[in-house]
């Protein structure tokens, strides 16, 4: 294997790794878990090479998940592992407890970070489909010094684009509300057994109910991908608020989303119609057991390792 | 920072390597610790897994500095000193160790698994070892292996092997004898062709062709010769002798001179001082093309209008049209009340044996070991390569040596040439040794792979069900060169009636050339193919003719009796019946059952195949192997043959015949495989052969020295040689006992040899279109799967495979159930799977991530029956038993998910996609695959 890196670098702090991008001057990049990374190294053609690899798993606010009156703020250097494991983002974030259990195999899931799933930017990422159901925030430490909380879904522009540049910038944590009293998630994703490990569609979704916990009172959908980016479906989500649980809010659902949302045909993976279908099969799975975890209160993450 | 300090197995270690080093590269090339293997670099295969502080990591994409102070820990380390570890000696046990070479990771992953959970189920087991493959085992052993060993690590008790039932074990036939080297492949100290290094090895890299077809105007390799670290550039130019190999016909380029076929062709090879040099030199070799249209499909290949890929070829494209004629087929079809006629698809597929290729060649004079060039090599045919070497050298056979290194796989996959002419040619050249070995990605580019057919297949059958003629017509995509599309094909018309009588046929099949990889050896041997269609047709006859699909094949199966579409009368050892009823039987068709039902969104189904396969070349190619037995004053023998071993056991298999025979104990008997100066020939390792052919040629040798023996003991203590019994290592007469290692003494001592050489010739086969016999055997089965569709989504599970095959004999029972349990998963991939897509000729499954094999995810529950219905000269009765699994899994699945969702599927691997969409459109036929979603 030809050298695809020079040096090999491990930072204690986010300035240091902002720092030595900095010194490389886009000669380095970021890795974190590198799961990624390796095989676009070495398959992504281009023979891109890099001077330094600068690994971010040592930088303490970055690999803990930290749950702090309500919010959680999960380093983006944590692993999907740590993720699965983690009790409170169980209970409070149940589908990206979910989705991040489907990724890969187990040794995959102990080394990728939650990070590099957001900062590869792609469409139908299972961690990244969670999160911008949870209305997350994304912590990036720019390579000019500024440090901000910005949307997640701003972090995206275009399949495989990150407005994050890893040679230059760090994507340092996420954080979102936990979920609470009559609030619940669930992420459920088709596959294939062919091909590429990307999922055929992603589905996750967020609600709260009133307190007759009979109806919708919000609701945050994310089905991906139906576009370049990982978005909301906000018609989807329109047809709940407000609405009561059950069998006409669903078909309501489901009818905004044959409606309003056009997943495409992609080589190897899916045609447009099966996709068009999954929404309506993954939304009558999702929005129910989300619905239920609210209701009751109790939320145990499904299929973790199945994936 | 280039220092990197790790704590390897508890010791610790100062490294100075260079930072772009994998922790893979680390344990391997610079600790020496070769029981990690390199499977894919990708993240994918999981056999690379190592702990880092405890947590198991994919090694082959882990950078080694990212392990900086940590503690790692490898299969080397995971026994205490010569007490092996409970995972190490339950895989041994339960028969969870084939090939050898996905063992580590296994076990590693599995060690994970049951230090943090202590009481695993069959599901927690899935799930920890879902992305760690094995292509051997299916799995089936592994879930049970890790099953036990969590307990003996719990302090209770082990947990009993699933033996299979055999009928009259002998002495040490029939017995579960363990694998030859088994502690060696679960300890990591087992040597594949990557683990072996040599002082002043050079390292080199084959350059492929940028087109699938295209001429070669020029080849500059200057600026390559001028890097520094490159030791030698050679082009066609270079090719002392003939610039061609081939199995069965030559017609396959060393390097290519003035065209190129396929992806895969190599126009230049490097040797460097270093695998990364080497690869660098390959972008500084200049190539000049001028592309060629692409012949990208068999049909078009047949066409007037594709361009001759072999120009001046007499047949152009046609690499051969195959014909079985049979009775009237016309008289056929007129006796026949009901015809089903439909075209069935398969894809192209790999073997994606966990090792990738690797050669090593050692120029004569290296040293005392290599007076000769020797190659280093796993390989199924070692003397057919150093018969190729020899050709393309320009040097006789016998001043080469080819050492065959244990196998990490083969499945046909490892017949043809693949780095062993180019490491011949690097080491002459350079005068040192010189590694080639092929990256994953190379290895799918390059390597033969399982035909790609069109099957349009016509079955006529009278109302009682009683079968009247099958007309069938094959397209096989052979790809670039010829390989062993001749034979490959050959097996699948001559198969294309299945395993019933039929009174007319006619089958004609075309092998293609195409700019394709070039199709070849793939356990099944073309029976996989077209199989799908005959027992798919089986199911809609029954439907049409409203039978029971176990019924109409029982009416029709081959029995003792019955004469094939070749017109061969089959005279002994048809145990096709009873695998019908074993698995009928497991079926519990009792009042209540039912072929399909519905669970809320989930449809059940089960499906029945049958299938057939002939062991040994047949067709008149003279059947040989040689092997030889020599027998020390220690009371230990030595079997040697070249016949390799790729996982599928048959060490064990030859050590338990000349035990057998000697009345040895077994662990008195070495087995020595593959070393063409020290091992005579056992012939090629393919068409489930090996068993019979030198399973017979080493029982005989070993009864030979019997004999022998038999008659220096008889004169010695003054008693009728046919009195004396070999039994327990000792020769006995009455209560007096000579040690088997006197007997030996005694004979070396009068001057005799107590080293036997024995040529044995399997009987007489006939060319295709003779009649007469033109298999000397032939191993039957059946199988019923049971699978879930998940309407919402058409996403199909295969819940359980219930298998009954007649072997003849299993000589080791647990091995040969390993066999059948390993078959079905990897067929299971052939059916659900595996695609290797090309588009016009371009690859696009480049990568392992690419192409999805079963995973233990995927593993159904198996219950597997051996029949053995003695065939009189195998040995002990045995026949075949290799490829037979992977025969009838495809269709027993697809029959399932008829009768489950009421879609026949024509097309492989079955698409989720167009089952959902045929289903949602009530259309019950399924003409698209996954490979057509674009």
């Amino acid at each position: 294997m030809s050298q695809l890196w020079q040096t090999y670098h491990l930072p204690s702090t986010v300035e240091e790794a902002v720092d030595l991008l900095t010194n490389f001057a886009g000669g380095a990049r970021i890795i974190a878990g590198g799961t990624d990374l390796m095989i676009d190294l070495r398959f992504g053609g281009g023979h891109a090479t890099f001077d330094a690899l600068v690994d971010v798993t040592r930088v303490a606010e970055m690999i803990q998940i930290t749950p702090n009156d309500g919010w959680c703020v999960v380093g983006a250097a944590a692993t999907h592992t740590a993720v699965v494991g983690n009790r409170d983002l169980e209970h409070g974030a149940t589908c990206l407890v979910e989705s991040c259990g489907v990724v890969g195999g187990p040794q995959v899931r102990n080394v990728g970070t939650l990070g590099g799933n957001v900062a590869h930017a792609l469409p139908a990422a299972d961690g990244t489909t969670s999160l911008v159901a949870l209305d997350a925030e994304a912590d990036v430490a720019w390579g000019d010094g500024r440090r901000e909380w910005l949307p997640i879904a701003s972090l995206f522009r275009g399949p495989g684009i990150s407005a994050v540049d890893s040679s230059r910038d760090v994507l340092v944590a996420f954080r979102f509300r936990l979920s609470g009293e009559r609030e619940g998630s669930a992420f459920k994703r088709i596959m294939r057994p062919q091909g590429v490990a990307l999922p055929v569609l992603g589905c996750a979704v967020w609600v709260r109910l009133d307190e007759s916990r009979q109806r919708y009172e919000d609701a945050r959908v994310c089905l991906s991908p139906v576009a370049a980016t990982p978005v909301r479906a906000d018609a989807v989500e329109a047809e709940l608020r407000g609405q009561p649980v059950g069998e006409a809010s669903l078909s309501a659902a489901v009818a905004a989303a044959y409606a309003t949302l056009h997943p495409r045909t992609s080589k190897y993976r899916a045609t447009g119609e099966y996709r068009e279908h999954m929404m309506e099969t993954l939304l009558r799975r999702a929005l129910p057991l989300a619905a239920e975890r609210a209701r009751t209160g109790v939320a145990s993450a499904e299929g973790v390792g199945m994936g | 920072m280039s220092e990197l300090r790790i704590t390897v197995n508890s010791v610790d270690h100062i490294l100075d390597v260079p930072e772009s080093r994998t922790l893979a590269e680390v344990l391997r090339y610079d600790l020496g610790l070769t029981g990690t293997k390199i499977g894919c670099e990708e993240a994918e295969c999981g056999i690379c897994t190592v702990h880092v502080n405890g947590t198991p990591v994919n090694s082959c994409i882990f950078p080694a500095f990212k392990a900086q102070g940590a503690r790692v820990l490898t299969i080397e380390g995971l026994a205490q000193g010569e007490q092996l570890h409970p995972l190490q000696e339950a895989f041994i046990e339960h028969g969870a160790v084939q090939c050898g070479f996905c063992t580590a990771g296994l076990i590693m992953t599995g060690a994970a698994l049951i230090d943090e959970n202590p009481d695993p189920d069959d599901h927690d087991i899935k799930v920890a070892l879902k992305d760690t493959y094995c292509r051997c085992t299916g799995y089936v052993s592994v879930i049970s292996a890790i099953k036990s060993a969590a307990a003996v690590q719990r302090g209770e008790a082990k947990l009993p092997v699933n033996e299979p039932v055999v009928s009259e074990p002998m002495r040490s036939v029939s017995r579960n004898e363990k694998v030859q080297d088994s502690i060696e492949r679960v300890t990591g100290k087992a040597k594949y062709s990557d683990d072996f290094t040599f002082p002043g090895m050079a390292f080199a890299r084959t350059l492929r062709s940028r087109y699938p077809h295209a001429r070669i105007l020029n080849i500059d390799t200057s600026k390559a010769e001028a890097l520094p670290g490159v030791i030698a550039v050679l082009t066609h130019k270079d090719v002392p002798g003939e610039n061609l190999h081939g199995l069965v016909y030559r017609d396959w380029p060393v390097l290519c001179a003035d065209k190129v076929r396929y992806m895969g062709d190599s126009v230049a090879i490097v040797a460097a001082e270093t695998q990364d040099i080497a690869a660098q030199a390959l972008e500084l070799i200049e190539v000049e093309y001028e592309p060629i249209q692409v012949v990208g499909d068999p049909v078009f290949a047949h066409s007037l209008e594709a361009p001759i890929l072999h120009e001046g070829r007499e047949g152009g494209n046609l690499l051969k049209h195959i014909k079985v004629r049979h009775g009237d087929i016309a008289q056929g079809f007129a006796d026949a009340d009901v015809i089903v006629e439909h075209t069935y698809h398969t894809a192209t597929t790999d073997h994606a044996f966990l090792e990738p290729e690797c050669a090593i060649g050692v120029p004569a004079g290296y040293d005392d070991d290599h007076q000769k060039l020797t190659v280093y090599v796993g390989s199924q045919i070692p003397y057919q390569d150093r018969n190729q070497i020899a050709l393309a050298l320009d040097i006789p056979e016998e001043s080469v040596r080819v050492k065959g290194v244990l196998i990490g796989g083969g499945f046909g996959g490892k017949e043809d040439i693949a780095g062993q002419i180019h490491v011949s040619m690097l080491a002459t050249v350079t005068g040192r040794p010189v590694k080639m070995l092929y990256t994953r990605q190379e290895s799918l580019l390059a390597h033969p792979k399982r035909h790609a057919t069109v099957i349009r297949i016509k079955t006529g059958a009278k109302s009682d069900g009683t079968l009247t003629a099958v007309e069938a017509e094959l397209y096989g995509d052979g790809g670039a060169y010829a390989s062993l599309s001749d034979k490959v094909m050959t097996r699948a018309t001559t198969h294309a009636t299945g395993p019933y009588e039929v009174p007319h046929a006619k089958i004609d099949c075309f092998a293609m050339y195409t700019n394709n990889p070039p199709s070849g050896a793939f356990r099944g041997f073309g029976v996989t193919q077209s199989a799908f269609a005959v027992e798919g047709n089986m199911d809609l006859l029954a439907e049409a003719l409203d039978l029971d699909p176990v019924e109409l094949r029982r009416r029709n199966a081959l029995r003792v009796g019955s004469t094939t579409a070749t017109g061969q009368l089959l005279r002994e050892s048809v145990g096709l019946v009873e695998t019908l009823d074993l698995v009928e039987k497991d079926m519990d068709r009792s009042s209540d059952f039912q072929w399909a039902w519905r669970d809320g969104d989930i449809a059940y189904g089960w499906g029945i195949a049958c299938a057939y396969k002939n062991t040994g070349l047949g067709g008149g190619a003279p059947d040989r192997s040689d092997a030889e037995v020599e027998a020390f004053e220690d009371g230990t023998i030595e079997v040697r043959t070249s016949s390799a071993d790729m996982g599928q056991g048959l060490a064990t298999v030859l050590a338990q015949c000349a035990a057998e025979e000697l009345g040895l104990p077994f662990k008195q008997v070495r087995v020595l495989l593959s070393d063409t100066d020290k091992t005579p020939n056992g012939g090629p390792t393919t068409a489930s052969r090996q068993t019979y052919m030198s399973g017979n040629a080493v029982r005989l040798a070993a009864a030979n020295l019997r004999e022998m023996l038999s008659k220096v003991v008889a004169e010695e203590i003054d008693c009728p040689p046919e009195t004396l019994r070999f039994e327990e290592g000792l020769v006995r007469h009455n209560g007096s006992n000579v040690r088997f290692g006197e007997a030996v003494r005694l004979a070396q001592t009068q001057g005799l040899s107590t080293r036997i050489l024995q040529e044995y010739y399997g009987p007489k086969t006939q060319p295709l279109g003779t009649g007469g016999d033109m298999h000397f055997a032939f191993s039957y089965a059946t199988q019923a799967a049971l699978v879930a569709v998940d309407t919402l989504t058409g996403e199909v599970k295969v819940l359980k495979i219930l298998s009954a095959a007649d072997v003849g004999r299993a000589i080791n029972p647990l091995q040969t159930q390993g066999q059948i349990e390993g078959g079905i998963v990897m067929a299971l991939g052939n059916c659900l799977t595996e695609a290797f897509i090309m588009e016009n000729g371009v690859p696009w499954s480049t990568l392992l991530a690419r192409y999805k094999m079963p995973s233990i995810k995927h593993t159904p529950q198996i219950t597997s029956h051996l029949v053995e219905h003695r065939t009189a000269d195998g040995p002990f009765g045995a026949k075949g038993v290799g490829e037979l699994p992977s025969i009838n899994t495809t269709p027993a699945i697809c029959n399932a998910i008829y009768n489950a969702v009421g879609v026949r599927v024509f097309r492989l691997p079955v698409d989720q996609d167009a089952l959902y969409r045929a289903m949602r459109a009530d259309q019950p036929e399924l003409h698209t695959a996954w490979q057509d979603v674009k």
